[in-house]
């Protein structure tokens, strides 16, 4: 039977086709570039960037994305802000070492020695029962 | 059955079919599950004093087969897409059997990788590296299986709903497909995380 089915989204094996081999390409593309021995910086970067390409294509043509209704893209953006939020917070722990950063100055927290910010006159008990 | 509604109408509200809404839904949380995996691996990595070489560890060329074979499944699943769309069932079965040898061939790559590993005593306990590479791969190892079981199903009994609704045969074919693409991306990201940086 040749039914025409209501999908919202056309038939384009063409383009399948297409986005199949600029896949291929990119998966060689960024094994090749891994052999290079360039910075690590710059391996990270090109590695990642690759990477997103190739998942954008994947979610725009395969997974239909392109042309998708609204809907679909308001979880998406919250669920990016939220997987952003999560390396953004790795930054606490790691900036330090990862930028030569001071997250505790800027937040007026490190240690210093003339203890500028409202020292607590309490002495050990405001200590949270930390040893 | 017919007490679910919207599985071919488009909803007014959403504009869309329930299953499409509630599949990006579900990868949403998919998202954040591995992003909480990827973030702690980056902690552990940055924060680690010492980490091995990892293209040096695992078998760069066999996790290279294993993109292309995961690429390669992920078009075949579109076209079975196509194929039910455009009312082609031969050509239907054809890609999504495509799809399932995909599936099963990836998997047999990592049953090799992994008992090699085992073989040269390297397991989860081994190092910080080894324990993000078992998890995320073994991880990412259950959704194919979840994905193929589904597919399995859409090839076999499940296609009898070909004649009966073919519409929402079709949309059926397309949330599992856009399942099985989520799975490609995530290895789309593993694939140079833990094997070339």
């Amino acid at each position: 039977m040749s039914a025409p089915a209501q999908t919202a989204h056309v038939v384009n094996v063409r383009g399948y086709l297409t986005v199949f081999l600029t896949l291929l390409v990119l998966t060689v593309v960024t094994v090749a570039v891994s052999s290079l021995n360039l910075t690590e910086t710059a391996t990270v970067a090109v590695a990642i960037t690759i990477a997103t390409v190739k998942a954008s294509l994947v979610a725009l043509f395969f997974m239909h994305l392109k042309g998708e209704k609204p809907m679909v893209f308001w979880p998406l953006a919250l669920t990016a802000v939220l997987v952003v939020g999560l390396f953004v917070s790795l930054l606490f722990a790691e900036g330090d070492h990862l930028f030569g950063t001071k997250f505790g100055d800027a937040f007026g927290t490190a240690p210093t020695a003339t203890q500028p910010a409202s020292p607590k006159p309490q002495g050990g008990e405001g200590g949270g029962g930390s040893h | 059955m017919d007490a679910l509604p919207y599985t071919t109408t488009v909803r007014p509200d959403t504009g869309l079919t329930s299953p499409k809404l509630g599949i990006w839904l579900f990868l949403a949380s998919e998202v954040m599950l591995f992003g909480s995996l990827f973030s702690a691996y980056v902690l552990l990595r940055t924060g680690a004093p010492f980490w091995p070489d990892q293209s040096a560890t695992l078998n760069v060329p066999l996790a290279t087969l294993n993109t292309v074979i995961l690429i390669s499944s992920s078009v075949t699943m579109v076209m079975a897409w196509a194929g039910a769309a455009s009312g082609k069932l031969s050509r239907y079965r054809l890609f999504m059997g495509l799809t399932l040898v995909g599936g099963a061939l990836f998997l047999v790559v990592k049953v090799i990788e992994y008992s090699d590993k085992f073989s040269h005593g390297l397991y989860p306990s081994t190092n910080n590296f080894l324990a993000l590479y078992f998890t995320l791969t073994g991880l990412h190892a259950i959704h194919v299986i979840a994905g193929m079981v589904v597919n399995a199903y859409l090839l076999g009994p499940g296609v009898r709903m070909w004649t009966r609704d073919h519409v929402r045969f079709t949309n059926r074919v397309e949330i599992a497909g856009i399942y099985w693409h989520f799975v490609d991306v995530v290895w789309i990201f593993l694939f140079p995380v833990l094997y070339l940086l």
